[in-house]
């Protein structure tokens, strides 16, 4: 199986460790992994502002960049969403079909496709407080919400539960969304920052040390909101400390 | 004069910044959300109820014409006069003319979104009828000359004082009362002399069923029924979504109704209307305005599956961060987001991105609608009809441009002057400040992962060789 890594614009611009973490990972787990060097941004913040239109050249790049792999992997829940269920600013040939078909966001292809039981290298003695993004949680359903009181899931936390030392806190409202919502984060700054706030404040609250995710993006908003109001809370990728990361 | 979108943003953030009010919005609709999945919980059947609903309702919205010339037959068979509607202003206008022949000047009235939506009062009052609503919570906006803030519980966005100052106001009660059952009480005392001495009453109602030609009111403070039976003429006004087939498709809604809004099983009353009293009338008036249009639209006639149990508000964190009066809507928070637009798409162009589309209404919908993906077909509506604001979109043209071109896109991430080229420094500055107003922005880096490949992977001679260039690209 050869695999296409993408490597969202904000974690390739802020967050290089998670992209890293996420190659690294996928490597030791004996995968044949590849990162198109042209790669730029799925189509997403276009598509969700509503200018579809503007989505195409994005989406035309991504599909001629991993339309060789058979998987294309991200470690993005909404950037997943989108091309899985949105793409569709350009033609829907065989090509970008089977682009969509196999993009998988990292903890649903570790956890589904490949399988992963162990992460022996992997110790975390810390206490953490999952956020599932609103498009994991309710898109692309790699856990169980409390919408619909189905029996509980979650792939995060099946996969987090395989490393060494790491405990979870119970957040009160664990899957309020916790405001970036893209653009959002910018014309409804206010209504944004006090999500934000409310959201690192709970997990705090719960005593998690750190605020682990499956998205950078709600991340990055989170801890710009902890650091402004102080609360002394730590945000990691699940694909760092899946991949080993101590702190 | 050219109509100006809401402002969303701007009433949330002066709503956030009052602490008290903000923070007890916010959990009031949490605790009712959390009691709408305890009963969830108590009924294994509720997905399928769930889907039952929105299948009666998806098969009535289209045989709408058949049901809605049932209802008018069997009604009329039951001694209720029906009325046509075809907008606010023949709603308005048929109300008027029944009240003018009945020499009615003062109206006592039960909560009533349609009504709120013709903005009958206004139509009315004027006239000489004096309308009052029954419903405290309604009451109290209309003392305080507001909207409903939320289409089952219209004053929550207040707090106890506030309602102590508006009664205070009108009914000369203890500005400093802080008491809500003495409050409620005030409301009573002041309330029952007008209800016994109005002459005509008016209600909306939750059902119309066809078979019967009977309509449902459910409410839980009895106004509903005093409204209806004291003063000897009654008018209904309901929208023509509000009908289901036949008496035994009621009993799903009911038991999803008041158990999504407020997490009871049941209102405190539901009350079946059949026909009039001896010796007086009976009105029900079916009320398009906007609803047909809707039906005909291919992404967003599921809206009006809607029951209005204002779930989707209780459990949108949006609305419970910004209230409903944010909206500047009669129909606000998710539903409001999806509803509106289709009154005044300017006006409202604003609502659909007055959500992070994190879908949780969808998901508490008792009747299914798909409301966040309906925000995001709604922006993409807005985005072709021009109803997005400049910036918004020249940025994103300017994105998209720039997320086609690989070379120009790593040269501006890279922090090259060719950003420059793509998108004049002060706007994109001006645009994303907002930001950094309650955040911090991302800590800077000392290489993107893009470098980092390059020099760990690709010049370290690790990178898979299928990494270069396939025949027929460009790269």
């Amino acid at each position: 199986m050869r695999i296409g890594l993408f490597v969202p614009c904000y974690i390739d611009a802020f967050y290089p460790k998670t992209g890293i973490a996420t190659l690294e990972l996928l490597e030791r787990l004996g995968q044949d992994v590849d990162y198109p060097m042209d790669q730029t941004c799925c189509g997403q913040p276009m598509a969700n502002s509503g200018c579809n239109k503007d989505a195409a050249a994005a989406e035309a790049l991504f599909v001629k960049n991993f339309a060789q792999y058979d998987a294309i992997v991200m470690p993005s829940g909404s950037c997943a969403h989108h091309v899985r269920d949105n793409f569709d600013a350009i033609p829907q040939t065989d090509e970008v079909r089977h682009v969509r078909k196999h993009t998988y966001e990292l903890v649903e292809f570790l956890h589904d496709v490949l399988k992963v039981e162990d992460f022996p290298w992997a110790e975390f003695p810390h206490k953490v407080g999952l956020h599932n993004s609103c498009g994991t949680l309710r898109a692309l359903r790699t856990a169980s919400m409390s919408e619909l009181g189905e029996p509980f899931f979650s792939k995060p936390m099946d996969l987090l539960s395989k490393v060494k030392g790491i405990s979870f806190a119970t957040p009160k409202r664990p899957d309020e969304c916790c405001g970036f919502g893209g653009t959002f984060s910018v014309t409804e700054e206010a209504v944004s920052a006090k999500m934000g706030v409310d959201k690192v404040r709970d997990h705090h609250g719960a005593g998690a040390e750190y605020i682990v995710s499956a998205d950078t993006s709600c991340m990055m908003h989170q801890q710009g909101c902890a650091e402004r109001a102080g609360v002394p809370i730590r945000f990691i990728h699940i694909a760092e400390i899946l991949n080993g990361a101590r702190e | 004069m050219k109509v100006k979108p809401v402002n969303h943003a701007r009433a949330a953030a002066e709503f956030i910044e009052d602490t008290p009010h903000m923070t007890f919005h916010d959990e009031r609709l949490w605790d009712l959300r959390q009691k709408r999945d305890q009963q969830m919980h108590i009924l294994p059947e509720w997905q399928d109820l769930r889907t039952l609903a929105s299948q009666i309702k998806e098969h009535t919205l289209a045989n709408l014409p058949e049901y809605l010339e049932q209802f008018e037959a069997n009604a009329r068979k039951n001694g209720i006069h029906v009325h046509w509607a075809a907008d606010a202003a023949d709603h308005n206008r048929i109300v008027g003319e029944i009240l003018e022949k009945h020499g009615a000047k003062s109206l006592i009235k039960s909560k009533s979104m349609v009504t709120e939506e013709c903005s009958m009062r206004e139509y009315l009052e004027p006239r000489g009828v004096v309308v009052t609503e029954t419903d405290l919570g309604e009451r109290i906006q209309q003392l305080d000359d507001q909207m409903p803030s939320h289409i089952v519980v219209p004053a929550v966005h207040k707090l106890i004082p506030d309602v102590a100052k508006i009664f205070a106001e009108h009914y000369h009660t203890d500005p400093k009362d802080n008491d809500a059952q003495s409050l409620a009480w005030q409301q009573r005392l002041a309330a029952r002399p007008v209800i016994l001495a109005a002459d005509a009453g008016m209600t909306g109602g939750n059902f119309l069923v066809a078979e019967t030609g009977t309509f449902v009111v459910c409410t839980n403070e009895g106004n509903a029924d005093l409204s209806a039976t004291v003063p000897g003429l009654h008018i209904a006004t309901l929208g023509i979504e509000r009908l289901v087939p036949r008496m035994a498709d009621l009993g799903v809604f009911v038991r999803l109704l008041s158990r999504s809004a407020l997490g009871s099983p049941i209102t405190q009353y539901t009350t079946h209307f059949r026909g009039p009293q001896e010796g007086s009338e009976m009105h029900v008036v079916l009320v398009d305005n906007g609803r047909s249009h809707r039906l005909g639209m291919e992404e967003f006639w599921t809206s009006l599956k809607c029951i209005r149990c204002g779930a989707c508000m209780n459990t949108c964190p949006v609305y419970r961060r910004s209230g409903g009066l944010s909206y500047g809507a009669v129909y606000s928070g998710p539903i409001g987001a999806i509803i509106d637009p289709t009154f005044n798409e300017r006006k409202y162009s604003t609502l659909p991105f007055a959500s992070t589309m994190n879908g949780s209404c969808t998901n508490v919908c008792p009747v299914k609608i798909n409301i966040h993906e309906q925000l995001y077909k709604w922006r993409r509506v807005l985005a072709e009809h021009h109803e997005l604001p400049f910036v918004k979109r020249e940025i994103m043209h300017m994105a998209g441009k720039l997320m086609g071109q690989p070379k120009l896109y790593r040269a501006a991430i890279n922090g090259t002057e060719v950003a420059l080229s793509a998108m004049p420094r002060f706007v994109l500055y001006n645009w994303l400040n907002p930001w950094g107003k309650h955040r911090e922005l991302p800590h800077p880096v000392s290489q993107t992962f893009h470098n980092w490949y390059k020099k760990n992977r690709v010049d370290a001679g690790k990178a898979a060789p299928k990494a270069t260039a396939k025949k027929g690209e460009n790269a």
